[in-house]
């Protein structure tokens, strides 16, 4: 059947083929759109990356041979650009110490520690500030030039100009794209973090934060490559440079704030894998994890089922109603409804210690908070259980059941000998698939519960899961550590796909995914 | 393939039922006890589920009509009514949610097209042609779901703050580019499903077509994306709600308060440093979001439970 089409076929009507040359022409217009820029910026890896994107969607809609092509290649591009070179990325970081202190390269390092050792020159350029966060968290001065009102970004990487921002009466900057502005509170709080914060303007001057404004000047500090090394004239610290670890110390073996990202091996997996402080909470977190994915695929298919069953008779007056109803929740935007459901949960106001007369603090203890989320994932699975239920029990042979009953199996027997193998068996690729998105299921944890409730110290809340658990490495709001958090994100990949891999071998025989 | 196997034998099993079913009919009872037996617990199990799955709605709604809109003046039994918490979301400077909601279908609306659009090419091709690596790119489009996508937000910034050097338009901070991202899941469990959907559509039917003249484009466009109209329905209702759901990836994009889609902008009104009269607001919020999502999954009903398990069910 393949081979006719593929030697016959082709845009054999004309407008087939108009609207063929038009998609191509769209092509080679967006094609031409997209190179401008890249020619400007003198960018020729990525000309040549999309001379090759563009040269394979014309083969491929060209040739008459692999049809099969022209129905990929749309999906297969977005694929490798947004989910398997992201991929790739984590796990190269994973491989690395990138994160808070080890952000930039080594000369960007160099320029930043030299920059914090910046004193005020007579006459040099003051601004006034406030604190922005990137939606990456890095920590950024939001300057404003005083000689001439401009207004700048400055990071320990360097300054570039930020023309859209919003600014007060005196200047200061209020808001800009891209920008979380801290308020005064958390400018108090923080404040020991700018203190650090130098911005590089060249090889030996930078802006430093004084006070309620900062300034521009030139630096006690300077970077020998001899040594590899820089030395501070005005206080005699020398800081050496560590190359395996990224950091520059001192000879006591203080390291400098600001560090570079270099590769370390295996060393955020080994970590895992021997480091007790870590082994352990992760063993802990692992556990949880699939009692948690476990337990929600348990219930949610538990009362779907059981609802499915008991409304799969055609004879029985209301069934639409209940089935319109029962969609309802499944309909609910489920980020807002875990939002609701974590008020519901309340200690004092909440509505579940109101309705049953109890005033249990869910959030407190770990296995109430555990029992509440539980409760809430399975409000919201077991609308899609029911309806996958019900289309697969409608789709049994109704033949078999009644034969089954007239050998004398009825009722439990029935359930557990006929319709529950069958079902299972339709339903198996599914059921597994929830289990793997409840491994996963961010959402759930982080706004019902947040991972608490957390001991004192403690890196790890009763609830957490282990992607939770990795995000929080990742953007918490202590430290970023993106190597380790990739890390362990390669870990929880391993695991759920070990695990979908054993479901599926045990089920595969009964099965027909290969056809 | 075990369908046929179970088929065959309820064939024979059917002729049996034919001779023998004079015998098993029951004896007249009590037509209430009967009635119990064969419908009443039905009935007690879905309104006791149902209990269950229409509270937290029903307290929702509550909550935004309830004037004051603070946690703890509300509870089951309404004490006071009021439209106050509607009027402020379109009110309030600092709440705006009808750019919000504009945000999100502006949004999800083409991610969704294009990516189930995508995802059914790609159905098609795997469904209809042998070819080498096809086994191989099935199980691979399952396990590249399973690594944990928000992790790989970190990549995404990345790859993004590079593409926005050089087309500001789809950088960091752009609708466009949260666009991209959305469709660059395409492939994936809805391409799984429309694959078994397609797979339960005759091959006969495309022989037929071929010998009529047809070409391979006219077959899917005319033919099998018609006849897939459940799975289509079924899997653009879930990219659809999980665009509008995502947090994270719009959270880590848009980061300016009007240009917020709904989840994440919701997601601030009920923050620690809110006011806890936000709480209406939200609750507000939250029900003239889900009038959208309730629409669309109530008009396309008949399609859902057909959709969602045709497709596993034929495998």
């Amino acid at each position: 059947m393949l081979e006719q089409p593929s030697r016959t076929a082709g845009s054999a009507t004309a407008a087939g083929l108009i609207i063929k040359i038009a998609v191509l022409a769209v092509v080679a217009a967006l094609a031409v759109w997209a190179a401008l820029p890249l020619i400007a910026a003198e960018a020729w890896w990525g000309l040549g990356l999309e001379a090759a994107i563009v040269a394979v969607v014309y083969y491929v809609y060209l040739q008459r041979r692999a049809i099969q092509l022209k129905y990929l290649v749309p999906g297969t591009l977005l694929l490798i650009a947004f989910q398997i070179l992201p991929v790739f990325l984590t796990v190269g970081t994973s491989f690395s110490n990138y994160g808070d202190g080890h952000r930039v390269h080594k000369d960007q390092a160099v320029e930043a520690i030299i920059a914090a050792g910046v004193q005020q020159t007579p006459g040099g350029a003051t601004y006034l500030f406030s604190v922005g966060e990137s939606s990456t968290g890095d920590l950024t001065l939001l300057l404003t030039d005083q000689r001439d009102g401009s207004t700048w970004a400055g990071t320990e990487e360097g300054l570039a100009e930020l023309p859209e921002a919003t600014v007060d009466a005196a200047g200061r900057i209020t808001a800009a794209p891209g920008y979380t502005v801290w308020d005064l509170a958390e400018l108090n709080e923080r404040q020991a973090e700018l203190t650090e914060l130098a911005v590089p303007t060249g090889d030996d001057s930078g802006i430093k934060v004084q006070g309620l404004s900062a300034f521009e000047g030139t630096s006690t500090r300077s970077y020998d490559a001899g040594c590899d090394c820089i030395t501070d004239t005005a206080t005699g610290t020398v800081w050496y440079a560590d190359n395996e670890e990224g950091s520059f110390l001192t000879e006591d073996g203080e390291a400098a704030l600001v560090g570079w990202r270099v590769n370390i091996g295996a060393d955020n997996y080994l970590g895992v894998l021997t480091d007790p402080d870590i082994r352990g909470p992760f063993l802990g977190i692992f556990t949880w994890n699939v009692l948690f994915a476990a337990g929600s695929v348990l219930f949610t298919f538990a009362i779907g089922l059981g609802t499915a069953m008991a409304l799969n008779k055609p004879s029985m007056r209301g069934t639409k109603v209940y089935r319109t109803l029962m969609i309802l929740p499944y309909a609910m935007p489920s980020f807002a409804m875990l939002l609701v459901w974590a008020q519901m949960f309340n200690r004092d106001f909440g509505l579940v210690n109101d309705l049953f007369g109890l005033s249990v603090n869910w959030y407190g203890g770990t296995w109430s908070a555990r029992a509440m989320v539980l409760i809430a994932n399975t409000w919201l699975g077991w609308p899609y259980m029911f309806l996958i239920c019900l289309g697969a029990l409608q789709a049994l042979p109704s033949d078999s059941l009644e034969a089954a009953k007239i050998d004398g199996a009825t009722g439990l027997t029935a359930f557990r000998k006929i319709t529950l193998p069958l079902l299972l068996i339709a339903l198996t690729p599914l059921l597994i698939s929830s289990f793997a998105f409840n491994f996963n299921n961010f959402n759930a944890i982080e706004l019902l519960s947040g991972g608490s409730p957390f001991r004192a110290g403690d890196a790890v809340g009763g609830t957490d899961l282990l992607i939770t658990y990795a995000f929080r490495q990742a953007f918490g709001a202590t430290t970023a550590d993106y190597g380790f958090a990739s890390a362990i994100s390669v870990f929880i990949f391993l695991i759920v796909a070990t695990m979908s891999a054993v479901m599926f071998r045990f089920t595969r025989n009964q099965e027909d995914v290969y056809s | 393939m075990t369908a046929p196997a179970v088929q065959r034998e309820d064939a024979v099993d059917r002729g049996n039922a034919a001779t023998r079913g004079g015998a098993v009919k029951r004896k007249g009872r009590n037509p209430f006890v009967k009635w119990a037996g064969e419908f009443g617990w039905r009935h007690l199990i879905a309104v006791a589920v149902l209990a269950f799955g229409l509270v937290p709605i029903v307290y929702v709604i509550l909550v935004a009509f309830n004037p004051n809109g603070t946690l703890s003046s509300t509870s089951l039994l309404p004490t006071s009514f009021g439209f106050g918490n509607f009027q402020k979301l379109f009110t309030d400077p600092n709440v705006p949610f009808g750019r919000w909601f504009l945000n999100s279908l502006v949004i999800a609306v083409p991610a969704a097209f294009v990516s189930i659009f995508i995802s059914s090419l790609a159905a098609y091709a795997f469904s209809r042609f042998r070819f080498k690596g096809r086994r191989p790119m099935l199980l691979f489009l399952l396990l590249i779901q399973m690594f944990p996508a928000f992790l790989a937000v970190v990549a995404l910034y990345l790859i993004f703050g590079n593409i926005g050097e050089f087309y500001p338009v789809a950088g960091l901070n752009t609708k466009l580019g949260l666009m991209l991202v959305y469709m660059g899941g395409a492939l994936g469990v809805s391409t799984w499903l429309m694959k078994g959907f397609f797979d339960t559509i005759p091959k006969e039917l495309d022989e037929a077509a071929t010998i009529d003249g047809a070409t391979h484009a006219q077959i899917f466009f005319g033919m099998i994306l018609p006849l897939a109209a459940p799975i289509i329905a079924i899997s653009g209702i879930l990219a659809f709600v999980g665009t509008m759901n995502d947090f994270i990836l719009a959270s880590l994009f848009l980061t300016d308060r009007p240009e917020m889609t709904l989840a994440v902008g919701l997601k601030t009104l009920t923050a620690d440093n809110s006011p806890a009269s936000y709480f209406g607001i939200f609750a507000a919020g939250t029900l003239l979001t889900s009038i959208l999502t309730v629409a669309v999954f109530m008009s396309l009903q008949r399609y859902i439970v057909s959709g969602l398990t045709g497709g596993a069910v034929k495998g």
